[in-house]
């Protein structure tokens, strides 16, 4: 093993390039090769038999010569999954099954298409062959995500031909800490966490800060309900992760760093261990890093399931050993952070971004996106959407263009009603704001903020008094209660939207919100509670009428909030057919016979809205 | 059953081996410890404390602040109803009702029989397949309150 160790280990930039050009060289890139998705959304909807079937028929068929097998990171397109893309055309086969697999790889290795596969535009009904073609990827700008698709995370090699660690290679060769710096700098880079800090100007502060030992972080905690950008980049490409850390930790002069990822994403473990132990084999990562002198190395910390942990202090406070607790922030972490030493703390997107920068230039980087913000973003875009997935997009472009543009609208024909972003501490932007360009500053007039990157769309039939209740609550758990205007503001104004949505809503509640909300935003002591009123201030801001009928008619006008709704049965629409009866999980509904309409018992109703979902006649009526 | 395993100090000296006796690495000993066990028993804690040299009560306060451990024992099969913003829009707070009329137990709790334990995730991250249950790691997405019985029925 510490042969292997020795002989693998490149000691110059020059053998850098050198293994790159014998990878290059060994690698035939007009062989057909068949990609299938390995992120967690794909292989919850089955990749797993897909990728067992190809291997099945490559193996079957003797193919191993003519056709190659890649499991990769997510390509986005998480709606449509398991994703297969054929390479190096980027053939794209969605919803494919295991019973598909034999096809593909018979067709593949004979040069044709599995037309049945290939995505069909709902609104031309035409097939797209290329995946380029297909709508919600022809408008992104794929900076980040598009090597995804392409590199087998578990394998440093695929990270290598694509050009991977270059930028590490140029920095340690030609660069110095400074120039590192002032590159970014000017690249116009900000965090991605959430905050939008110009990420230049705090790796400086962090370098000219006095102490022993200096620390990085990539933050992993991706916290925010309905985000996982993170995630993805972590478990598609952990390399360009670590490969951006280390430039940052040369940069900043730090010998040591920390991943620190959430617990609930076990798959973004494994992949950065293993990235982490392949690097180390390179000796990419360690002591006298490509024969620079310069040493640094990065150890994997699981959170422990708490959203606060996502606040710079408190993820330290964590890595510590303690509990989960912000402090005030007097002092920076560039000055005093992780064991009272100078810490720099960045978002995985953040450093995602800096090989990017090194490779192609500043002035490159900075013609991308907008005076708001530099750069592409990525945004995961759910909740009621046709096109559900991860998407990059530059900044600047409208809230409009990823809706409808790439989201594909809204499903079933409904109505647009807001879009959350920014997570719990983000707020709901309105119809009248579509055309708004998405960027830091932008968002921020409007009430919300960028956040990481969740992007949840509502409709209709989304309650936007529920919603506010819906983060109010989260944040409530979620608040370490080390101060008090977040221990007890939030569970006051729990306490007041639970009152507004089960009936008991009164006049002066909105006030008392408001003022609430007020002491939250100037007395907590962390970003969490200062943040945590947003929700409740922009549904008041835009969506005032829905608190409105809340409190004054007792209605809930989306018919989400179960206490001021009830169930009846259309007589005049309900055919008897039963399927309400079946789906009731407590017999409140009666059968009366073929043709009769069938009788609800409002007295055993629960309310669960079963009937409601099955019936596709319109025959129950929510009101 | 692993929860009737009693801690042992060779299996828990083998974790804090791990992590070099890191106190600095305190969540993850105690996440192994937990996979080991399936919760934290008081004896456990008492040993990781012992092992790191730090208080007790350091070791309770961690382990009582983190929502990925349980102090209690739990049952063999873990039910996550995930209640991200994406699968709240789409209905998961009436898929968890289901789930806990069918269980006749509250989220956090764990059946008599300690054969169902159920909790709550804020977000899982497949939001395309929302609402989602995740039962002892598999994803069973576009969950509806019918579908409850059989995905239960499932898991013996």
């Amino acid at each position: 093993m510490a042969n292997k160790q020795t002989s693998n280990r490149l000691n110059s930039v020059v053998k850098l390039e050198a293994l790159r050009n014998a990878i290059l060289a060994e690698r035939n890139p007009n062989k057909p090769c068949i990609t299938v998705c390995g992120g967690t959304g794909c292989l919850a909807l089955g990749a797993e038999g897909v990728i067992a079937g190809i291997k099945r028929g490559i193996e079957k068929g003797g193919l191993e010569g003519k056709l190659a097998l890649r499991i990769t990171g997510c390509p986005g397109f998480c709606e449509k999954g398991p994703l297969v893309v054929i390479k190096p055309e980027n053939i794209l086969y969605q919803q494919v099954k295991a019973a598909d697999a034999a096809e593909i790889v018979s067709e593949t290795v004979k040069g044709n298409i599995v037309d049945r596969l290939l995505y069909v535009d709902p609104d031309t009904g035409k097939k797209t062959t290329y995946e380029s073609d297909v709508p919600f990827y022809k408008k992104q700008k794929r900076l980040l995500l598009s090597d995804n698709s392409s590199i087998d995370p578990t394998k440093i090699e695929d990270y290598l031909a694509l050009g991977g660690y270059a930028a590490l290679g140029k920095v340690l060769s030609n660069m110095t800490p400074e120039g590192v710096i002032s590159e970014v700098k000017r690249s116009g880079l900000r965090g991605r966490g959430g905050g939008g800090f110009p990420t230049g100007a705090k790796w400086e502060t962090c370098r000219k800060a006095e102490g022993e030992k200096r620390y990085v972080i990539c933050n992993c905690d991706e916290g925010d309900p309905g985000a996982f950008m993170d995630r993805s980049l972590m478990e598609g490409n952990p390399h360009s992760v670590l490969e951006g850390m280390i430039i940052g930790a040369y940069a900043i002069g730090s010998h040591e760093g920390y991943i620190y990822v959430r617990n609930e994403y076990p798959l973004a473990v494994k992949n950065a261990e293993i990235a982490i132990k392949q690097a180390e084999e390179y000796g990419l990562l360690g002591k006298n890093i490509l024969g620079s002198g310069f040493d640094f190395s990065v150890k994997i910390s699981r959170g422990g399931g708490a959203f606060v942990c996502g606040e710079s202090t408190a993820l330290m406070a964590s890595l510590e050993g303690k509990v989960g607790e912000p402090r005030a922030k007097y002092v920076h972490t560039s000055d005093k952070g992780l064991w009272e030493q100078p810490t720099n703390l960045n978002n995985v997107e953040t450093w995602a971004n800096v090989p990017l920068i090194i490779d192609n230039g500043a002035d490159w980087y900075a013609k991308i996106g907008s005076e708001g913000g530099r750069g592409t973003k990525i945004f995961s875009l759910v909740g009621k959407i046709n096109n559900t997935g991860l998407i990059e997009v530059p900044m600047g472009i409208t809230l409009r263009e990823i809706i409808y543009g790439i989201g594909g609208g809204i499903p079933d024909g409904k109505k647009f009603k807001a879009v959350q972003t920014g997570g719990p501490s983000g707020g709901c932007i309105p119809e009248s704001f579509l055309d708004l360009p998405v960027d830091f500053d932008q968002l921020d007039k409007a009430g919300s903020m960028m956040g990481s990157g969740g992007m949840i769309i509502m409709d209709e039939d989304s309650c936007m008094v529920d919603i506010a209740k819906y983060f109010i609550n989260f944040l409530e758990g979620e608040s370490c209660g080390k101060c008090l205007p977040c221990r007890e503001g939030l569970k006051r104004m729990s306490q007041i939207l639970a009152d507004i949505t089960e009936g008991r809503g009164k006049e002066g509640d909105i006030d008392l919100l408001e003022r609430l909300s007020a002491t939250l935003v100037d007395c907590s002591l962390c970003a969490l509670g200062s943040t945590a009123p947003n929700p409740v201030l922009t549904t008041l801001r835009y969506f005032r009428d829905e608190y409105e009928a809340h409190i004054k008619d007792k209605k809930c006008p989306a018919g989400v909030c179960k206490a001021l709704v009830a169930y009846s049965i259309d007589e005049e629409k309900c055919p008897g057919c039963g399927l309400c009866v079946k789906a009731c999980p407590v017999e409140a509904i009666t059968d009366m016979g073929k043709k009769k309409p069938v009788i609800l018992d409002k007295e055993k109703c629960i309310k669960c809205g079963a009937c409601y979902d099955v019936c596709k006649l319109g025959a129950v009526i929510r009101k | 059953m692993k929860a009737e395993v009693k801690p042992t100090g060779q299996k828990i000296k083998s974790i804090l081996a791990r992590h070099q006796s890191d106190p600095g690495m305190l969540v993850p000993i105690l996440q192994d410890v937990q996979v080991e066990y399936n919760y934290l028993p008081r004896e456990a804690l008492v040993l990781v404390g012992e092992g790191l040299d730090i208080p007790l009560s350091q070791v309770y306060s961690v382990a009582s602040f983190f929502k990925a451990f349980s102090l209690k024992p739990r049952g063999r099969h873990l039910i996550n109803v995930c209640l991200g913003t994406a699968c709240h829009v789409r209905g998961a707070g009436r898929v968890l009702d289901e789930v806990e009329r069918k269980l006749g137990i509250k989220s956090g709790e764990t059946t008599k029989d300690l054969k169902y334990t159920l909790e709550t995730v804020n977000c899982v991250g497949a939001c395309a397949l929302g609402p989602i249950v995740v039962i002892d790691g598999n994803y069973t997405g576009e969950m509806t309150g019918s579908k409850v019985k059989p995905l239960l029925e499932s898991y013996k």
